[in-house]
C-alpha cells in the first residue's frame, strides 16, 4: 500500500489505513492484496471466477466489512463476482466502493457484479462510493450490477454514489422482496465533461406487505448525459415509491424513463419525477449571505447530494 | 447610514416602460427602525430588492455609509453588512437548518446560539435543528426560519418583506415579541416592510409607498394615526346619513 492506495481508499471507503479488526477485503488492479476475516464473517476467494464469498453468520451483531477497489493503473480490465451471504438476524453494515486513479491513456474499467442474499429478519447497510481522478487521457469506466434477494422481514439499505470522475458508468440494480423485506435505495449522481451515466433499477415486490423506497438524485453539469430508469412490479399486497430529482445544468442532459407496474389490487406504487435548473432564488439566498454565484451553486448541489 | 437618492426602476414590457419606483429619495439614520408600508403592487418589495442588489435601479444613487452601492453585486452588498428576509423564501433540498444558519453565519454556528434564534422566532430548536429545509416545512416555518438567518448574520441593514405573510397568529405574536427585543438590544438599522398594525408601533418612523412614489413619511406618531383614520374611512359600513 503506498500513499496513493490509502488516498484512493479514503476517498471511496473513508479508510485511513487498513483496519485493524473486523473483515476486509481489500482488491488493487486486479489482485486481492489483503484480505481478513474475522470470527463471524468469513470472507473466501472464488476459485471458478475472480471475487469473494462474504460469509456472515446468523445473529451477527454490529459488525462491519470493508471491500474496497482501487485501481492505480491504466489498462486495467477488472471485473469481479463477489457474492454475500447474510444470515438470519445478522446486522451489519458492508462498505464498498471503487476508486480508479488513470494517469495514462488507455481505459481502465472495473464491474463488479455483487449479488446479496439476505436471511430472514437480517438487516444490512451497504455504501458503496465511486470516484475517478487522474490526469491521463484514459478513460475510467465503472459498470456495478447488483442483484439483491431479501427473505422475509429483512431489510436493506444501500446508498451508492458516484461523485466525481467516473467518464461512463451502467449501472444495473434488480432486488426481489420476499414478506415483509424493506428495500431502500439512496442513489446519488453527478456527471460533469462528457461522462455518461446509465441506470437501471428493477424492484420486485414478491412478498406481503414487503416495500420499497428509491430515491435518486443527481446532477448533470457540462455536457454529461443521464439516464434513469427505474421499474418497480408490485406482485402482492405491498408499497414503493420511486423519487428520482435532477438537477440539470449547462448543455446536460438528463432522461427518466419510470416504470411502474401494479399486478394486484393491493400494491401502492408511487413514482415522482423532476428535472430542472438550480432556482433562482436559491443562488439570491446565498448570495445575500455574502456567497458569489458560484459557491453559492456549490454549496446548492453540495446539499442537494448530501 | 442609507440613504436613497431619486431612486427610480422601471421595467420594458416590449412597448413601453413602466415605472415600478420612481424617483424615491429617503434617509435611514443608524440604529433606525423603519417601516414601509403601503398598499399591494406600490413598490415597497422593489424597493427592498433594490437597496440588497436583486434588481438594480435605472437610474439614483444608493448611497451606504458613504459609498455608493448602487452598481455592486448582492455579494459586495451582502459582506458590507446588509441583509434581506425574502417574502417568499426558497427550500433547500438537502440543507439542514442548522447549516442554513450556520451559512447566513459565516462559519459554524455552536447548537445552543442556532437553538436560540429558533426560539426567537417561535420554532421548538430541538426538533428544527437538522430537519432539512425542503418541501416538508410548512410555508410559515420556512418563514420564520428566513427570519432567523437574518438573526444569524452580523449586520448593518437587515431588510426583512413581509415577515408576517405566511404565519399563523400565535407565531406572529411570537415575532412580534422578537422584533420588539431586537429594537432594545440591536445595533444595526432595520427596514421592515408590513401591513401590520402592531409592526408598525415598534417604528421610528414609518414611510408610506404608493404607486411608485413616497406618498407620506414620518415620525411613527404622526403618519401611524392617519394610516388608521384612512383605513376606518375605507371601511366604513355605518354611511353617512343621520
Amino acid at each position: 500500500m503506498d500513499n496513493l492506495d490509502l488516498y484512493m481508499l479514503g476517498k471511496i471507503a473513508d479508510l485511513k489505513e487498513i483496519p485493524s479488526a473486523g473483515a476486509y477485503n481489500i482488491r488493487k488492479n486486479g489482485e486481492g492484496v489483503e484480505r481478513h476475516s474475522s470470527e463471524n464473517i468469513e470472507i473466501i476467494p472464488k476459485t471458478d471466477k475472480p471475487g469473494i464469498d462474504i460469509k456472515i453468520k446468523p445473529g451477527t451483531k454490529a459488525e462491519k466489512v470493508h471491500i474496497p477497489v482501487i485501481i492505480t493503473k491504466e489498462g486495467v480490465n477488472d471485473k469481479v463476482y463477489n457474492d454475500f451471504y447474510i444470515g438470519e438476524g445478522a446486522d451489519v453494515e458492508i462498505v464498498a466502493g471503487c476508486g480508479i486513479h488513470n494517469s495514462g491513456c488507455e481505459t481502465s474499467e472495473h464491474d463488479g457484479i455483487h449479488r446479496f442474499f439476505i436471511g430472514k429478519n437480517a438487516r444490512v447497510k451497504y455504501v458503496e462510493k465511486h470516484y475517478g481522478e487522474g490526469e491521463g487521457t484514459g478513460k475510467r469506466i465503472l459498470n456495478p450490477e447488483t442483484e439483491v434477494y431479501m427473505e422475509e422481514n429483512s431489510y436493506c439499505e444501500m446508498e451508492m454514489v458516484q461523485i466525481k470522475g467516473v467518464d461512463s458508468t451502467i449501472r444495473e440494480t434488480t432486488a426481489k422482496l420476499g414478506k415483509g423485506a424493506k428495500y431502500v435505495v439512496l442513489e446519488k449522481l453527478m456527471t460533469h465533461g462528457d461522462q455518461t451515466a446509465t441506470s437501471n433499477m428493477e424492484i420486485i415486490l414478491n412478498g406481503e406487505d414487503a416495500s420499497a423506497q428509491i430515491i435518486s438524485r443527481s446532477v448533470a453539469k457540462d455536457g454529461s448525459v443521464q439516464v434513469f430508469k427505474p421499474t418497480a412490479t408490485g406482485n402482492a399486497r405491498c408499497k414503493a415509491h420511486v423519487q428520482c430529482d435532477s438537477i440539470i445544468m449547462d448543455s446536460a442532459k438528463i432522461s427518466s424513463v419510470p416504470a411502474i407496474v401494479a399486478n394486484n389490487a393491493d400494491a401502492q406504487i408511487v413514482h415522482e419525477a423532476a428535472i430542472g435548473r438550480i432556482n433562482n432564488d436559491q443562488l439570491l439566498k446565498l448570495m445575500t449571505f455574502g456567497m458569489n454565484e458560484q459557491e453559492a451553486e456549490n454549496i446548492i448541489i453540495e446539499g442537494f447530494l448530501a | 447610514m442609507l440613504e436613497l437618492k431619486n431612486i427610480s426602476f422601471a421595467v420594458n414590457d416590449g412597448k413601453d416602460d413602466l415605472g415600478i419606483v420612481k424617483d424615491v429619495s429617503f434617509t435611514v439614520d443608524d440604529g433606525k427602525f423603519i417601516v414601509i408600508t403601503g398598499p399591494n403592487g406600490g413598490g415597497k418589495s422593489t424597493l427592498a430588492r433594490l437597496i440588497m442588489g436583486i434588481e438594480k435601479p435605472t437610474a439614483g444613487q444608493i448611497i451606504f455609509n458613504g459609498t455608493d452601492i448602487a452598481g455592486m453585486s448582492i455579494t459586495e452588498r451582502a459582506k458590507m453588512g446588509i441583509g434581506y428576509a425574502f417574502q417568499q423564501p426558497p427550500r433547500f433540498k438537502g440543507l439542514t437548518v442548522r447549516r442554513l444558519l450556520s451559512l447566513a453565519h459565516g462559519s459554524e454556528l455552536p447548537e445552543d446560539q442556532c437553538c436560540s434564534y429558533l426560539t426567537k422566532v417561535g420554532l421548538c430548536s430541538k426538533d428544527y435543528l437538522n430537519r432539512e429545509v425542503d418541501a416538508s416545512l410548512s410555508g410559515g416555518e420556512v418563514k420564520r426560519i428566513e427570519i432567523a438567518t437574518l438573526m444569524a448574520r452580523d449586520l448593518k441593514l437587515a431588510i426583512y418583506d413581509e415577515p408576517e405573510a405566511g404565519i399563523d397568529l400565535w407565531s406572529f405574536t411570537m415575532l412580534v415579541e422578537s422584533f420588539k427585543s431586537m429594537m432594545k438590544n440591536r445595533r444595526e438599522s432595520v427596514i421592515i416592510i408590513s401591513h401590520q398594525e402592531r409592526i408598525m408601533q415598534l417604528a421610528d418612523e414609518i414611510i408610506v409607498i404608493a404607486d411608485g412614489k413616497i406618498r407620506d413619511r414620518g415620525p411613527k406618531n404622526e403618519i401611524f394615526p392617519k394610516l388608521m383614520g384612512e383605513f376606518s374611512e375605507g371601511c366604513d359600513f355605518r354611511g353617512k346619513e343621520g
